[in-house]
């Protein structure tokens, strides 16, 4: 088997996504959520020696990683800001194992939280190509970018406006099964998703992610430990990692986005292919992002993925089962946090504690991250062996 | 809404000499010394070969369309009293891609359609938009 970094996740706490959050603060977010995590692994604060976070847009520009140590009362050893969009959740289990297997560390929080004010979301602070070259031209935030990469799929393969908003649908019906996220309670149908306002054709309102508040931590220790752990360990099985280009302008072509190297990548450290999955736990901030990635596992042939679609089940009793916790379309994204969702329901369903909806007989799980505009993709193959 | 204006480019020491030309309406790219290949954006070293050896070139200006958007929801402010408008990726003749404003009517706009620069003035200045090739 492939070389690869070793570790398990031992504790989840994950804060109910909010549309909008009210006199609280990112830091208040990131300790709820710490606090659910640490009773969850049933360990002491004192174990924890290792503290990994993400970027902080407006309230904590620098110093993250010392910022959150203080706020939340450790000392750890390692620490570290992860800054990889919505890769950044995924990214972080195999950089938490990546130190505790060189020494720095044994037990690692790896936290994203959010607040979100109404009418207050921070504007972009970027003085950079992005901003110099692509932001002139009216062409400014992820919707239009991503419409872009739709189109493109669209061009290239002749996928339709129905194929996208089925990945939606599955998403808002899953969700129907998770009384914890945004749309719980809420079902859509194809033709609603295709009779939402039009943002930035070719992309509709229901194709895209609502912005929450909320927060989610994991907690990863080195394996040995994991094996006294009092919660049934989820363990790293592989991790691949690609990233490519920033703007959606220097976006390599539709076939070759980072997801076709970093997704075999974590494949072939695990050992296994894409058929021995039993969860796809993919980030799916917009429609076409997940396309992308059922294109990039070697089940299904590029541009295929309406043939794919409509020739399997997604559910958890289905034979692909995907986003299970109904994905960020269904759940909600709590900015960064959104992504860890797609971690956190893996362990769920590994552990065997996805009630309702737990797949049966679940022994590997895909997980991904995606930041910017499919420019940082990390994948992750949880499995509950070591 | 008459005060917010438009994001105006963030131009650098680097890549002043593209905007100098763009406002002559020119259209000058770099190319490598060294593996010859075309660079877009200006940058100092060639992130192809990491050559250090960049010239200023007369380019075509032309190109093809990549991809489109015909954008409702602006991300800007000033750009939400312009929707819709059609924004695209071009891919230009000399190899790198960019991303631009087209003043094609939405009813042409395809996969791979010739397109070609045509300067417009925005506030102050002159930004490279692109048009259907023989309009």
């Amino acid at each position: 088997m492939a070389k690869r970094p070793n570790g398990a996740i031992i504790g989840i706490g994950e804060l109910k996504p909010a549309r909008y959050s009210e006199g609280k603060t990112t830091l208040g977010l990131i300790a709820e959520s710490v606090l659910l995590a640490v009773k969850d692994a049933g360990i002491s604060k004192e174990e924890i020696d290792g503290l990994l976070v993400g970027p902080q847009v407006g309230e904590t520009p620098q110093h993250v990683p010392a910022t959150v140590s203080e706020y939340l009362g450790i000392e750890p050893t390692m620490t570290n800001t992860v800054d990889l969009g919505g890769a950044t959740g995924a990214g972080m289990v195999w950089r938490a194992a990546a130190a505790i297997e060189a020494g720095m560390c044994e037990t690692v929080v790896c936290v994203l939280a959010n607040k979100n004010e109404k009418g207050n979301a921070p504007r972009s602070p970027n003085r950079n190509p992005i901003r110099e070259f692509d932001v002139p031209f009216g062409a400014s935030g992820a919707n239009t970018s991503y419409a872009l990469l739709k189109r493109e799929h669209m061009e290239r393969y002749g996928s339709k406006q129905e194929d996208f908003a089925q990945i939606a649908y599955l998403a808002r019906n899953n969700a129907l099964q998770n009384p914890k996220a945004i749309f719980y309670g809420k079902p859509v149908s194809v033709e609603d998703i295709l009779q939402s306002p039009m943002i930035s054709d070719p992309l509709h309102l229901l194709e895209i992610v609502m912005p929450c508040a909320g927060g989610a931590c994991v907690i990863v220790t080195s394996a040995e430990k994991a094996k006294h752990s009092s919660k049934y360990p989820v363990y790293l099985q592989g991790a691949g990692e690609k990233i490519t280009h920033r703007a959606v302008s220097q976006a390599p072509a539709i076939d070759k986005l980072p997801f076709v190297y970093s997704i075999p990548q974590a494949l072939k450290q695990a050992g296994i292919t894409g058929e021995d999955l039993d969860l796809l736990s993919l980030y799916d901030c917009y429609t076409s992002v997940v396309a992308t990635q059922i294109e990039s596992i070697g089940i299904c042939e590029q541009g295929q993925f309406a043939s794919f679609l409509r020739n399997h089940t997604f559910d958890h009793k289905g034979d692909y089962p995907l986003n299970t916790h109904g994905g960020q379309l269904g759940f909600g994204q709590a900015d960064l946090a959104g992504g860890m969702s797609h971690v956190i329901e893996a362990v769920l369903q590994l552990r065997g504690e996805g009630g309702e909806r737990q797949i049966p007989n679940i022994k590997h799980a895909l997980v991904t991250g995606n930041g910017a505009t499919l420019s940082e993709t990390t994948a992750l193959v949880l499995g509950g062996e070591r | 809404m008459t005060n917010i204006s438009f994001p105006e480019p963030t131009i650098t020491q680097v890549s002043k000499p593209f905007w100098d030309k763009i406002d002559l309406q020119e259209f000058y790219l770099q190319q490598c010394e060294d593996c010859q290949k075309w660079i877009f954006y200006p940058r100092a070293h060639c992130p192809h070969c990491f050559g250090e050896e960049l010239l200023w070139k007369k380019a075509s200006g032309s190109g093809t369309l990549k991809s489109w958007s015909i954008v409702h929801r602006a991300g800007h402010p000033a750009w939400q009293e312009k929707t819709p408008y059609a924004v695209g990726i071009v891919e230009l003749l000399e190899g790198p891609s960019l991303l631009t404003h087209l003043i094609i009517d939405q009813e042409q706009l395809r996969y791979q359609l010739p397109v070609t620069i045509s300067y417009e003035k925005l506030g102050d200045r002159y930004l490279p938009f692109f048009k259907k090739k023989g309009d």
